[in-house]
């Protein structure tokens, strides 16, 4: 600790932060542009400027590291003389467009110009303009409008990581910020930069002149986009969802979120499911009556035997809809359910077998990293950038094996892509890393999870992993899941106890069932569904799953009720409403209570009745944003056998991952000009 | 001041279709390579561009840019912006001969304007520009470094120092003949010795 004088009060700060941080600490407020917490220091805005005690110059705060006995001022009147002069200089050159930029009513340098500025303008010189650059359906730039405070180039070389990257060319007066020859700029995170820039330069695409921050009502939530869970702000204006925007938590996605979490919400408002269809004889949907639905549910379902009906929850549901999916069929003592659509590998009753062990903030402490069948820069781009992060704070020390051969933002030793090459982990030359390493973080992803060879692939890195690790404090034995809604499922246990094999949706293809109920499942192949099988689909989107389904229910989806999450970590989240359901569509537990009616079975008066019942039999789950960690358990098998298939992340196209974002536009828009190379489905 | 023409990125019709080193070359850029510690190989970027610029007759050609982006794994966009700061590289072809000449302040003082309007009239092209024939092309650069003998030109790697429009004249006239030509000072003096001054008389 030292002591530093700001404005002549006393503060004890910590040793080796920054003069502006130890401001920021006070409570003393600094202008800055260029500054940024999460970035590294450039201190080329010049707007952080204040007085020191014994220099005749004010200094730079950013950039200046504290020390014993400073003395600081931060409202002096050279530095009121500074802070004008800087203000000055940078609105030279921009065009002070407010009342047609996109930034405007939340600009940094509209709000600080008023306060710290001048007022007026001495230059009367001609200003400079710049092309506008187009860097891809996401992102709209104004370049005019740029400051120069390369806060996007900062975060486009040191979080996002990508091969395309932002760069300021040029010199001077001349500079741009671009990126090489105007490519698009396709990183997963790339929405980021529009946060950051704290001018109208960059904007967002699908925001374009869209609405006032002041007009837009704020609702803070979760993103169910991936298995992160990302906090996020949405925000609304009458009924309709404008744009997306990161809350800061350091335990998850510190404030950054992925472009799907960004833009994919335009895909709530699209080809929704707002009624009761029914397939007739012809073949076609036509609409039916609530009341109708429910009778030939009751029918089809009591005239089944209970052993020839099979359920699938989809991959983004709330906890709520599950368990009281759940709970509907063990009533009618079906037990063929599952969540797993991908027949994803895990061991019952063993949480540490499905869950993110080590947390991610786990990601900071750890000292190697062992990647197996994950593209986690497409499967969860915030944890990527995190383990990014690490590497570049230690690139010397810090080595990553990758087992799959994915194009990453790390520099990562590739062992091979199939099963066999985990073999080459206990290599002579490699033995010396895990010998060293104290924390090691093992990630398998979903690659390796819906292997054929699953269960071998996970065990051997189970035992590899207890081999070298020694500290019994420190679990770092990872499972990567991608979608949001499937730890809470198999928290709830909607899996088939007495049939754990992952055979289950190879019996729907196979005809073992006569009537299939899919709660918003949709990443089976129906095409391979058999005629004969009687598809009931209750979701909210019009998507894959309607060609093939003889019965659609709609349902209310995930910005429309409160839900809980359960994110990749284990750590139970609450999803906010922000809006009202469409006329006439139920929630999935009301429209399940009225279907119950006509069984006789048990009802829930309301929503919080339902929660309730459910924390009685899963009590971790009302621990809201805790995390219940897991102890690994030994493993047994010591022979394994592997296939030469190829690992392959169950991820193809990062923009389209569930019912949401392929209907989506702006996500098919970014499918099209980012992944030419692949199959876009 | 405004960028030279040189600075921007060259027409697509006239970029190169491949661009690699050549034996001598590569053997240069492995060498350099190796001053630097691995895992900062990019420390090496400006050495291997003026080794590209060489090999491509004073300009980088995109693909230029992109081999040696390559060459060190660092995105192009890293490479470029070093390849716009620097006024050392050009982005577009210039002549056999590339005239620079220095018009910031002490040459300036000594009459470098004169000098630059005296080169555009005698080789017939603007600043910035290049001569039909690909023989001269002529840039306005800032400040050489070499003030004591202002002003200066800079013909490809040499410098022409204490120039007035007469020798000038001559050195450009030399050039167009395939003259040899005096390297450095052109009005007689060695180096940066002091001028005779009252101050050498009264001694």
């Amino acid at each position: 600790m030292v002591q530093i004088f700001i404005d002549e009060k006393a503060y004890d700060v910590e040793d080796g932060i920054t003069v502006i941080q130890a401001c920021e600490s006070a409570g003393v407020e600094i202008p800055r542009f260029c500054y940024h917490e999460k970035l590294s220091i450039a201190g080329n805005c010049r707007m952080c400027l204040v007085e020191m005690e014994n220099s005749n110059k004010p200094v730079a705060s950013c950039a200046m590291p504290v020390a014993e006995g400073m003395k600081i001022k931060t409202n002096s009147e050279m530095v009121v003389k500074a802070r004008k002069g800087v203000m000055e200089f940078l609105l030279i050159n921009h065009p002070l467009d407010c009342p047609i930029c996109d930034q405007g009513g939340e600009c940094d340098l509209q709000d600080q110009a008023m306060a710290y500025g001048s007022g007026i303008s001495r230059f009367v010189e001609q200003k400079r303009a710049v092309k506008d650059k187009n860097l891809g359906p996401l992102i709209k730039t104004h370049m005019t409008r740029c400051i120069h405070c390369t806060r996007c180039v900062r975060f486009s070389e040191e979080i996002a990581g990508n091969n395309t990257q932002l760069g300021a060319i040029g010199r001077g007066e001349d500079t741009e910020i671009t990126t090489y020859l105007e490519e698009a700029m396709d990183f997963e995170m790339s929405g980021n930069v529009i946060d950051l820039c704290p001018v109208g330069a960059l904007t967002s695409k699908p925001y374009e002149f869209v609405a006032r921050p002041w007009e837009l009502k704020k609702t803070e939530t979760i993103d169910v986009f991936d298995a992160v869970g990302s906090s996020i702000r949405i925000d609304s204006k009458s009924d309709k969802i404008l744009r997306v925007l990161p809350r800061i938590n350091e335990e998850i996605n510190d404030e950054w979120i992925s472009d799907k979490t960004r833009f994919a919400y335009d895909g709530i408002n699209n080809q929704r499911i707002d009624r009761y269809y029914l397939r007739n004889s012809e073949g076609k949907l036509a609409e039916e009556s609530e009341e109708n639905i429910l009778k030939i549910i009751h029918n089809s379902l009591s005239n089944t035997k209970a052993s020839q009906v099979a359920a699938l929850v989809g991959n983004t549901l709330d906890c709520e809809s599950i368990f009281s999916f759940k709970k509907f069929l063990d009533e009618l003592k079906i037990d063929n359910y599952d969540c797993r659509q991908d027949d994803s590998f895990f061991l019952p009753f063993q949480r540490f077998s499905y869950i993110f062990n080590s947390t991610i903030k786990g990601i900071d402490d750890s000292d190697l990293c062992v990647l197996v069948g994950t593209d986690i820069k497409k499967e969860a781009p915030i944890l990527s950038s995190r383990i990014r992060q690490k590497f570049l704070s230690s690139p010397k020390t810090y080595k990553i094996f990758s087992v799959g051969n994915f194009n990453l933002n790390f520099v990562v030793d590739y062992l091979g892509g199939n099963p066999s090459s985990l073999k080459k982990l206990s290599e002579n030359k490699n033995s010396d890393v895990f010998k060293k390493s104290k924390k090691p973080i093992f990630i398998l992803g979903q690659g390796a999870m819906c292997h054929d060879d699953a269960a071998d692939i996970f065990n051997y890195c189970l035992n590899f992993y207890q081999k070298i690790s020694k500290n019994i404090d420190w679990n770092g034995f990872n499972v990567l899941q991608t979608f949001s809604g499937r730890v809470g499922a198999l928290d709830l246990g909607f899996y088939n106890k007495k049939n754990i094999s992952r055979s289950l949706i190879k019996q729907i293809y196979d005809g073992k069932f006569e009537v299939l109920y899919l709660m918003s499942a949709d990443e089976i192949n129906f095409e391979k569904i058999p005629k004969k099988t009687f598809v009931i689909y209750h979701g909210h989107h019009g998507d894959k799953a309607v060609k093939r389904a003889d019965l659609i229910i709609p349902m209310s989806c995930f910005t429309e009720k409160e839900g809980i999450y359960v994110n990749l970590e284990g750590r139970p989240q609450i999803s906010s409403q922000v809006k009202f359901p469409i006329d006439g569509v139920n929630h999935s537990w009301t429209f399940l209570n009225k279907l119950s009616k006509l069984f006789n079975l048990s009802l829930y008066s309301d929503h919080n009745d339902l929660r309730e019942k459910m924390f009685l039999n899963h009590e971790h789950l009302s621990y809201i944003n805790q995390i219940q960690l897991s102890k690994i358990n030994k493993n047994k098998q010591s022979k394994f056998k592997f296939s030469n298939q190829e690992m392959k992340s169950n991820i193809s196209n990062f923009y389209m991952t569930d019912s949401v974002s392929r209907n989506s536009k702006i996500m098919s828009d970014c499918s099209l000009a980012f992944l030419k190379e692949t199959n876009v489905t | 001041m405004s960028q030279t023409s040189f600075k921007k990125i060259a027409e697509e019709k006239i970029q190169p279709k491949d661009f690699s080193f050549d034996r001598d070359n590569m053997l240069l850029a492995k060498k350099i390579l190796k001053i630097y510690p691995k895992n900062f190989k990019e420390s090496s970027i400006m050495p291997l561009l003026s080794i590209a610029q060489n090999q491509n007759n004073g300009w980088l050609p995109k693909k230029a840019i992109e081999y040696v982006s390559d060459f060190l794994e660092i995105p192009e966009i890293k490479v470029l912006e070093i390849a716009t700061f620097y006024s050392m590289y050009n982005l577009s072809p210039v002549g056999k001969f590339h005239v620079e000449v220095c018009t910031t302040s002490p040459c300036m003082l000594r009459g470098s304007d004169e000098i630059l309007s005296f080169c555009e009239k005698k080789l017939a092209i603007q600043e910035g520009g290049i001569s039909k024939d690909k023989m001269f092309s002529l840039s306005r650069v800032e400040c050489l470094g070499a003030c004591v003998n202002a002003p200066i030109i800079k013909i490809n790697k040499n410098y022409y120092e204490d120039l007035d429009l007469n020798s000038t004249d001559k050195l450009i006239n030399n050039l167009l003949n395939d003259k040899k030509i005096k390297i450095g000072s052109q009005s007689g003096r060695k180096g940066s010795e002091p001028r005779k001054s009252s101050y050498d008389k009264k001694r």
